[in-house]
């Protein structure tokens, strides 16, 4: 056994060292599970054995309370008349609460202020504004009752005009004289001068479309009524600090009252960032107003009408260029459809912006973006943050660019990357259009290498040959690059916190603000302070994440999970570690620097322990094992005002080559192979990294292919199940999928053991997918027209702008 | 007729992870998985959707092969009502690793094929079942079995290569354990029709199609049900009171298939699953078809007779049934009824059926040496989707003259029909281009197919007027190849072909 036992009444006054039944240390050379180390999830095998707990796995507490949330049908009305008297009066109903029974804030916004938890039954705010938006909740001792109770209920509405579509949004906006936010501009340059200088000109708009986070595990919170009228919830979010203050602010209590925790999440994508509070408002209200243990679980299709998914955007391009293809100058306007509030899209649309120029030297660029109310559900985060939507917009215009000047795509790219600033080199780095100098630039050797490594130019032959021969079927072939910008642009939430342990018998509790939806954080920190402390992996206990430990956290978002939590954790576990080294020092008479933590062991001049046993000789000399740790980024600084300044700390790279095939017949395509190369700077875990590039690839591809969110004339969402919304199945990913890490990645700031975020990166590598598919339509046009090839692509829109570059529609 | 005395009603009783379970104080239209979360507190079994449609409730259920062995399968527990266990067995993510983890469970560990883990018991548990009946041979075996499997996170590669690992392990004999579950099912299931009430709630399940026909005209307002794929979204989505179901999904005489030299005979309990051989015997197409109707688990459940007897604008098979010129036979009391498979449907939402009459069997022609066949599914993704246009063509030649022609649809109309102007454009005529020009400008007056979330109505009359064109340029050896079924092979050029 490699720990001491301490009983702790071993005896009046000090018990002797001895008591340590201290042992020689073993001699590996190297801890398990350390930093680099491919190690699978923790909770891999609880996975594969469904023992792994979420939160409706639980034991539910007696008399628990099943919430349904009643939802509108109206995309836009003001209620005339809500009667609930027979809602009430059902058979196993406890509690029906609306609006009035909110005691503190009827809001669960995470900034704005603008997100009823109900509508106000009375007055100016008695409106619903979207198709599933919660009127009002049911609590009963069944779902099904809760559920059949809330169709009693009379509801009276007087419609009112709905926009739900970009166009009816512009005219809503202009008619109004006021966008949901107010627009905003970067600038970079003369952009207009330099466009009216430039060579050459290509304008051009571009639909995309948003996208359902679809997490395996939906929204659900519970809620339990403690002493004092404090509450304690179990959510399934990636931000439990601001549930918590959400529902301190609707209850009118102090955030201390309330306690958020939680052990996993089965996805959360971003979906699970400000969309919780709603639920767990409701779960705790019920708490709260009941005296019961509360639970809200949505049904799938509830849950896909009632909560927030990724931005549509739609952008027009207008580029200068030369005749060479180099970019001269930019104009961006993107159009954002927010829904109707504001939640997180003010920055959802900056980061659109932010990624505008992807990996390219702009020159000279303006980038405009209106935020525009839809009566549609709220859009929210969702990995990539906008950066999404902005990359595709340069991509397209690219590859449109390449179409003009008859160039291959990849050497128009390559011409206009940003470029690499090595330490000696005398190359100046470019600026963004937020004017951030670009100074961490790999993107011009991974593309390099990944045109070699997928043997590029020889298959763009064989793209052309083979369509040269198939009038029917037709190939496409592309290769684009990613540069995403890390770090929280609202520069204040770059902040963690960590709390560890250190027991007396050697074992480590970590527990950190940062939460675990499959990404394998919690993994990758425990590595990190596994590492720092040199002790095997499996004496590091990871914990659930709460708010009764590292308070005011950040939401585990932005990709910044391990490089926020992974710091703060090691700041925790060094502190501790110093004071182990200054007990040492001071108990044996060594110089600091002669006390050196070894795989399991410490070395104290000549002198070896056992981990466990400095440990417990630490806690006998009352000696602090416990401390919390605290991580801000350093160095960035961003204006808003000024949309000027550097928001990023530094980027994450990568490449990706697409080769599709598609049916000119019909539009149905299909992926046949993918290259990767992308760079995760020093990887903490590359089998975790690993995963995140497959699946963020394979998401990103059901983007902007076949997950496609269809609404009605009356704004209801018909794609609301699996059923009807379809995400990728196993066969849309090719057998032919060759990722790799990039060996030479360091990340050139000093981010934890050098690594870089991979969460987000990743998802934008599918973009090549659907630019091989332009480029395959464009095949089908004999390379006569460009092909306006909207997202997502589903095999409609394929068949559609085929007939269009023949010039058959 | 008499009136048969109503069986009493007895408990529901069956075997869950080797114990045995009696069951009775549960409505009929409790699911399986809100019984094994619910009072069982096995909560390995995800619900992602309670609709079928992502796999995350996968559970593996035994019965009877009535042959002294068990026949296995996987079912999504989501909306299997939990009558219909009586007699057989069920096996959760728990009985799994019971003695420490698998060999999949390993594999799957040591791939990183679990990232939320959400989705991992009911992939665990759907290539378990797959590997136990033999359906794990080769990668595109795994991902095929996998296509009802919703993963969010990984991207499915490592599970795949999971699945891999699993099938070049031997599939343990069983044989001796089965016989020995096989007849304790029995004894489980017990004699005559099975009747369980709950309230005013009931539910009976004949084993023998003298009883169904008995029981159904005693009760013709029963709603029957067989794999509940769509009587259970009724439950879990539309939140429908179903007061009395009968249950046909162990009536034997319904199970069986009877093959002819020209024809064969397809029961009306067989499930998809079981079909797909037979079928796709007739021609590879209906074999494609079939591989790409709804997730696996599905097609373990739903039935034939259900797919037709639902009567939806949408099923997959009615068309390809019709193209061959199928019929359906239909039995009320001790009346048989046998009409072509087209005149069923009348219009949407109704068909040719009686109160209390069933659908008992399909009766579909094989193709004669003068016939030729095209059958083509058009989705917005391959796996697992309802299609937005379901084409099957079906042409018997006179030399090089085409002296018949069934073109029928799905997704076209509101109920599957065939394109008789479209038709009537081809008799007579050799099969050319010119003549599939007239066709598909004829087709337009077939249909005026509507738009929804699945596909606009130019779209679908445009696909349906190509996959036209297509079943000419394959016939006439310009074309082969179907997107769907390309791997990477298609890099070589000459593995599709296609005339430029």
């Amino acid at each position: 056994m490699d720990e001491t036992r301490i009983q702790d009444r071993s005896g009046a006054g000090q018990p002797a060292v001895s008591s340590l039944n201290e042992r020689p240390p073993t001699h590996e050379a190297k801890i398990r599970g350390g930093v680099a180390s491919a190690i699978a999830h923790d909770s891999g095998m609880k996975h594969v054995t469904g023992a792994a707990r979420y939160a409706d796995d639980e034991p539910e507490l007696p008399g628990t309370l099943q919430v349904f949330i009643a939802m509108s049908q109206r995309a836009h009305a003001r209620i005339v008349r809500l009667d609930i008297s027979a809602v009430r009066a059902a058979p196993g109903v406890a509690a029906v609460l609306t609006a009035d029974d909110i005691p503190g804030q009827n809001d669960y916004s995470p900034v704005f202020g603008d997100d009823p938890i109900f509508p106000p039954l009375t007055g100016d705010g008695a409106i619903v504004q979207y198709v599933g938006q919660p009127l009002f909740a049911v609590a009963a001792e069944t779902e099904l009752l809760a559920r059949s109770a809330a169709q009693l209920a009379k509801i009276e509405c007087e419609d009112l005009p709905a926009a739900i579509s970009i166009d009816e949004a512009l005219a809503h906006a202009d008619a109004a004289g006021e966008d949901l936010l107010p627009a905003y501009e970067m600038r970079l340059g003369n952009s207009a001068a330099a466009l009216e200088a430039a060579p050459r000109r290509v304008k051009g708009r571009i639909e995309i479309g948003g996208q359902d986070h679809f997490y395996l595990e939906g929204q659900i919170a519970t809620a339990a009524p403690m002493e004092d009228g404090d509450v304690f919830v179990r959510s399934s979010t990636q931000h439990p600090s601001e549930v918590q203050h959400n529902v301190a602010k609707m209850l009118g209590r102090p955030d201390h009252a309330v306690t958020v925790e939680l052990r996993r999440m089965g996805g959360g994508f971003g979906g699970k960032e400000s969309q919780p509070a709603l639920f767990a408002a409701v779960a705790a209200l019920v708490a709260v107003k009941t005296g019961r243990p509360a639970k809200c679980r949505l049904d799938r299709d509830d849950d896909m009408e009632m909560t927030g998914k990724r931005h549509e955007v739609r952008i027009d391009y207008d580029l200068g260029f030369a005749d060479d293809g180099t970019i001269h100058a930019a104009d961006f306007s993107h159009v954002v459809r927010c829904g109707y509030s504001r939640d997180l899209s003010a920055a959802i649309a900056d980061r659109a912006m932010f990624h505008a120029d992807n990996a390219y030297d702009l020159k000279a660029a303006r980038i405009h973006s209106r935020r525009l109310k839809t009566h549609t559900v709220s859009n929210t985060a969702f990995r990539g943050f906008g950066g999404p939507q902005g990359m595709v917009g340069i991509e397209r215009a690219l590859d449109e660019i390449a179409f003009l000047t008859g160039l291959d795509p990849l050497d128009v790219r390559k011409r206009n990357f940003y470029p690499a600033i090595g330490p000696d080199a005398n190359v100046e780095p470019a600026f963004t259009p937020y004017h951030m100098p670009v100074t961490d630039s790999v993107i011009g050797e991974i593309v390099d290498e990944l045109e070699a490594s997928s043997d590029y130019r020889a298959r763009r032959e064989a793209v052309k040959a083979f369509n040269a021969r198939n009038a029917i079927f037709k190939k496409g072939l592309a290769l684009t690059p990613v540069k995403f910008g890390i770090s929280f642009t609202t520069t204040h939430l770059n902040q963690a916190g960590a709390l560890v342990h250190v027991y007396k018998d050697g074992s480590v509790h970590l527990n950190h603000g940062g939460t675990e939806m499959g990404q394998g954080l919690f993994v990758k920190v425990a590595q990190v302070v596994a590492e720092e402390f040199q002790i095997d992996l499996e004496k590091v206990k990871i914990t659930a994440t709460t708010t009764a430990k590292v308070p005011n956290t950040s939401a585990t978002a932005a990709s910044s999970g391990s490089d926020l939590n992974g710091m703060a954790a090691q700041n925790a576990a060094r502190t501790i570690k110093d004071r182990l080294i200054d007990f040492a020092a001071e108990r044996y008479h060594v110089p600091r620097d002669q006390v050196v933590f070894q795989p399991n062991r410490v070395l104290i001049g000549n002198m070896e322990k056992r981990f466990c046993d400095l440990v417990g000789e630490a806690y006998l000399a009352r000696i602090s094992l416990s401390s919390t740790g605290f991580y801000a980024t350093p160095e960035i600084d961003y204006d808003r005002e000024a949309a000027s300044g550097r928001p990023f700390y530094y980027f994450a790279y990568g490449a990706a080559c697409s080769e599709v095939v598609i049916d000119t017949l019909t539009g149905e395509y299909k992926l046949l192979r993918a290259d990767i190369l992308h760079d995760v700077g020093k990887s903490l875990n590359p089998a975790i990294d690993m995963g995140q590039i497959e699946g963020g690839f394979i998401q990103g591809m059901g983007w902007l292919t076949t997950e496609e969110l269809w609404w009605d004339d009356k704004g209801r969402l018909k794609t609301h199940a699996p059923s009807t919304y379809k995400i990728p199945t196993a066969n849309d990913r090719p057998d032919d999928l060759r990722i790799a890490i990039w060996e030479k990645g360091e990340n050139r700031s000093e981010t934890v053991y050098r690594s870089k975020a991979v969460g987000e990166p990743p998802f934008m590598l599918a973009i090549s997918v659907f630019l091989a598919l332009t480029d395959a339509v464009c095949a089908a046009g004999g390379g006569r027209a460009f092909p306006r090839l909207d997202a997502p692509a589903t095999p409609e829109r394929v068949l559609w702008a085929v007939e269009d570059v023949r010039g058959a529609r | 007729m008499a009136q048969p005395t109503m069986p009493a009603s007895r408990p529901i009783r069956f075997v869950l992870n080797g114990e045995t379970r009696e069951v009775s104080g549960a409505l009929p239209t409790t699911t399986l998985l809100d019984y094994l979360r619910g009072p069982e507190r096995l909560t390995g079994t995800k619900e992602g959707c309670a609709e079928g449609d992502c796999g995350a409730c996968t559970v593996l259920l035994c019965e009877p092969d009535g042959a002294d062995g068990i026949a296995r399968r996987s079912v999504n527990a989501c909306i299997q009502f939990l009558p219909a266990m009586n007699g057989r067995a069920v096996e959760t993510i728990e009985h799994l690793g019971r003695d420490g983890p698998t060999p999949l469970q390993v594999a799957m560990v040591e791939n990183h094929a679990s990232q939320c883990g959400f989705c991992t018991p009911g992939f665990v548990m759907q290539l378990h079942s797959a590997w136990l009946t033999g359906a794990l041979t080769d990668r595109q075996s795994v991902k095929d079995v996998i296509s009802g499997n919703l993963c969010r996170c990984t991207g499915y590669g490592p599970i795949v290569e999971a699945g891999l690992e699993l099938a070049a392990e031997p599939v343990p004999d069983t044989a001796e354990a089965d016989a020995e579950l096989a007849t304790r099912l029995a004894d489980l299931e017990g004699e005559g029709v099975f009747a369980y009430e709950f309230g005013d709630h009931r539910w009976f399940a004949p084993s023998d199609v003298d009883d169904l026909a008995d029981t159904y005209a005693a009760h013709p307002e029963a709603i029957l049900v067989a794999g509940a794929t769509d009587v259970g979204l009724w439950v879990t989505k539309q939140y429908r009171e179903l007061p009395l179901l009968i249950d046909v999904s162990k009536v034997r005489d319904l199970m069986m298939i009877e093959e002819r030299q020209d024809k064969v005979y397809i029961g009306a309990a067989v499930t998809h699953r079981v079909a797909q051989d037979i079928l796709g015997s007739i021609h590879p197409d209906l074999g494609e078809m079939l591989r790409r109707f709804a997730g696996y688990q599905i097609r373990n459940a739903g039935t034939i007779g259900g797919n037709i007897a639902n009567g939806s604008p949408i099923g997959d098979l009615p068309p390809c049934l019709i193209a061959l010129g199928s019929r359906l036979f239909l039995r009320k009391g001790d009346d048989l009824r046998i009409l072509p498979l087209e005149n069923f449907f009348i219009e949407y939402g109704k068909q040719d059926r009686a109160k209390g009459e069933f659908v008992a069997a399909i009766e579909v022609p094989r193709l004669g040496d003068d016939q030729r066949f095209f059958a083509h599914k058009i989705s917005k993704r391959f796996d697992s989707d309802i299609s937005a246009v379901m084409a099957a063509f079906c042409l018997t030649f006179d030399g090089d003259i085409v002296s018949d022609a069934r073109l029928a649809f799905g997704g076209m109309a509101g109920i599957p029909k065939r394109a008789k102007a479209a038709e009537a454009a081809l008799v007579g005529r050799s099969f050319d281009a010119a003549a599939v020009a007239e066709a598909m400008a004829a087709m337009a007056t077939d249909f005026s197919p509507l738009t929804d979330m699945r596909a606009t109505g130019g779209y679908r009359l445009k696909t349906a007027q190509n996959l036209l064109k297509r079943f000419q340029l394959e016939q006439a050896g310009e074309v082969s190849g179907r997107i769907a079924v390309i791997g990477p092979e298609a890099l070589d050029l000459q593995a599709i072909g296609g005339a430029s």
